[in-house]
């Protein structure tokens, strides 16, 4: 099938940038890795038929997330990162960490039993956006409100953060 | 749209994206536990944080259960919030000690 | 897809494409021309008649000029900046609906690149990412200049692209849609009996405003051209570039501008509908030529919109004069995002209510206020002057 070997290409890509936004050192680099990683992300949520998530990944993660941080990583003119102060035992041990933890996660979701598709009543318009719109304000209405609630807590407290008081030096 | 099964759901089995989003998860513990740059730090956990993502979009295509798609919105709020804060921190602490390496930070212990 | 649809979408996409570009090509000619007329020159006359083949000359100059990077630069990124915000600037045209269907051996085919049912998403998500070709730029010229052109970009940008997506939000609710198509076709309905005028404008004055402002920012087109301003930062994030690298920030400009010309004139003013469209229909031919007529007619018009944009672009460039920094984030933050916010909420009761052009209402009570600050008498900062 066609869409297989773009699925197998996007995991290939994801995976790949993922793997570059650890290892390499230039900070500026690694976001550039991470926004290609977003994108193939994005480009997944659009094969699973979740077009809105996909506009909306990108709008957020790439379009205002990462722009944060490479604006961050600019202001504060961090060139490339020399110190690594970590020894190479922490490096390989966190790497059999993550590789131990991996195996565990794939051995312990090997025996579950997934339900085969009903393709009766499969709805394909899951991901757009009546469903939910419906779904996000009638049932989960709440959690909606907690969030904004928590949106504006964080944007008082990173404006207090940033905020320089008097005699401070400025950078 | 024509309401048809889109083709990745019929193609590829679940598990995939199971294994798919483990591997993206642990990539992201890797980076959260070797590198010492805070934003780099800060950027792993976003990895991890999309790996979840992912899972929960797969599994609501798969099931045709619009709620996983509304839990990844929280998620990127959450997320949102959570590097405005964090940002401004490193920025701060950049202020202070000129560096973002977090081995320096431990002058926090009291 | 049946071959003949497929045939035909493609050509449109390359015409779209090939207008697209050549819409920002002669774009630059137009500044010229506006600029000499606004000025009370001539502009450029020398090339062809009218000067016609001017884009043409600047594009041999530009690419026989000498390519130069900086020594100290990030050579890969300098590179990727220019193809960055050309990209982007190209990808956002594939949604808009730039005519209504034409009816091919049987078939309606959609004068558009894609019809995806999230479209204005698609635009924001691609405008959203302009900013990382001039922030990738300028960083990696490694010149303290082009560094703090693409922080003030950065800024800029997200700053407003905020306002401009709360504007965007009034005029959702009310079409009820995100699919550009959708949009267009619902302002075909009559208004105050006249066919094809039911235009957004008339219901979202504010949104329309708020949305202008926004898109001049966004383009980084004057008075809000901070990141390149030549009297504070010599030439801000393209300060190290020569040749067609810094050709393809300019002309990403001016595609830019036609494309938020377009968003601007399918949003607010109708897209490709015009005024007495109904009687235009009943006088052409019934069937699959008369329909294509109409559907040419409708192109036309949609071009005649998005051309008065781009001439309104320059003619704002070359009247008003450029803002402070600190002036345009008070603007941004302290005037668009609340007035944005309020908009939605206008919007919001006057959909309860059934009464769509509420927001006429905030522009009432604004022109009030302004009257009312007029009328009282002057606090002067200068001194009293002595009577004689």
């Amino acid at each position: 099938m066609n869409v297989n070997y773009i699925w197998y290409f996007l995991t290939f890509l994801t995976l790949v940038s993922a793997i570059m936004v650890v290892v390499v050192r230039n900070p500026i680099h690694s976001v550039l890795y991470l926004i290609l990683t977003f994108f193939c992300i994005s480009a997944h949520y659009v094969l699973l038929n979740a077009q809105f998530l996909a506009a909306v990944n990108v709008i957020v993660y790439a379009g205002a997330i990462m722009v944060l941080f490479l604006f961050v990583i600019m202001f504060l003119n961090l060139r490339e990162y020399t110190a690594e102060s970590k020894t190479n035992l922490v490096k390989l041990g966190a790497a059999v960490l993550g590789g131990v933890l991996l195996v565990i996660i794939v051995a312990a979701l090997r025996s579950m039993q997934i339900e085969p598709l009903n393709k009766a009543t499969y709805n394909s318009q899951v991901g757009m956006v009546e469903s939910l719109g419906k779904v996000l304000f009638r049932d989960y209405l709440l959690p909606f409100e907690l969030i904004t609630v928590l949106f504006f807590v964080a944007m008082v407290g990173a404006v207090m953060l940033g905020k320089r008081e008097t005699g401070e030096r400025n950078f | 749209m024509q309401p048809t099964i889109p083709d990745v759901v019929q193609t590829i089995p679940l598990p995939y994206y199971i294994w798919f989003a483990s591997a993206l998860f642990v990539i992201g513990i890797v980076g959260v536990l070797t590198r010492r740059n805070a934003i780099i730090i800060f950027m792993s956990v976003e990895v991890m944080l999309n790996a979840v993502n992912l899972l929960l979009v797969a599994f609501s295509a798969y099931r045709s259960d619009p709620a996983g798609q509304v839990f990844v919105f929280f998620i990127m709020a959450v997320a949102a919030a959570e590097v405005s804060v964090g940002l401004a921190i490193i920025v701060m602490i950049y202020r202070n000690i000129q560096s973002i390496d977090i081995g320096l930070l431990n002058r926090l212990k009291g | 897809m049946d071959s003949t649809v497929f045939i035909v979408r493609s050509i449109i996409i390359f015409v779209i494409f090939g207008i697209t570009l050549l819409i920002a090509t002669y774009s630059t000619y137009a500044e010229r021309k506006v600029a000499a007329f606004l000025q009370d020159r001539l502009g450029p006359n020398r090339a062809g008649p009218f000067g016609i083949w001017q884009p043409l000359a600047d594009a041999v100059k530009m690419f026989t000029k000498e390519e130069f990077i900086p020594a100290q630069a990030n050579k890969w990124l300098f590179i990727a900046g220019p193809c960055f915000a050309m990209l982007t600037a190209l990808m956002a045209s594939a949604v808009i609906p730039f005519g209504d269907t034409v009816q091919y051996e049987g078939q309606f085919i959609a004068v558009q690149g894609i019809d995806i049912n999230i479209g204005i998403l698609w635009i924001f998500g691609i405008v959203s990412l302009g900013v990382y070709g001039v922030m990738i730029g300028g960083w990696a010229s490694n010149n303290k200049f082009s560094l703090l052109g693409a922080i003030r970009a950065a800024s800029q940008n997200i700053s407003y692209e905020l306002a401009m997506g709360l504007s965007i939000i009034a005029i959702l609710m009310m079409s009820g849609s995100l699919s550009l198509r959708d949009m267009v076709n619902q302002q075909a309905t009559p208004f105050l009996g006249v066919s094809g005028l039911n235009w957004n404008i008339f219901y979202q004055p504010v949104g329309f405003i708020i949305f202008l402002t926004c898109a001049f920012a966004e383009c980084n087109r004057t008075p809000f051209d901070l990141p390149e301003c030549e009297t504070e930062l010599v030439g801000g994030y393209h300060t190290e570039y020569s040749s067609m690298k810094l050709g393809f920030y300019l002309f990403a400009e001016y595609i830019n501008m036609f494309v938020s010309s377009a968003v601007i004139s399918a949003l607010y003013f109708g897209g490709f509908n015009f005024p007495g469209q109904a009687w235009v229909a009943s006088l052409l031919p019934a069937g699959a030529l008369g329909h294509n007529l109409l559907t040419s007619i409708g192109v036309v018009v949609f071009f005649g919109k998005i051309f008065f944009f781009i001439f309104f672009y320059m003619w704002v460039r070359w009247t008003l004069p450029r803002f402070r920094y600190d002036q345009l984030m008070n603007l941004g933050w302290k005037t668009l995002i609340p007035l944005a916010i309020l908009n939605i909420v206008v919007t919001g009761a006057g959909l309860l209510f059934d009464f769509k052009p509420a927001t006429w209402l905030i522009v009432i009570f604004v022109v009030v206020l302004a009257v009312i600050s007029a009328a009282q008498p002057r606090k002067t900062m200068r001194p009293q002057q002595s009577t004689v």
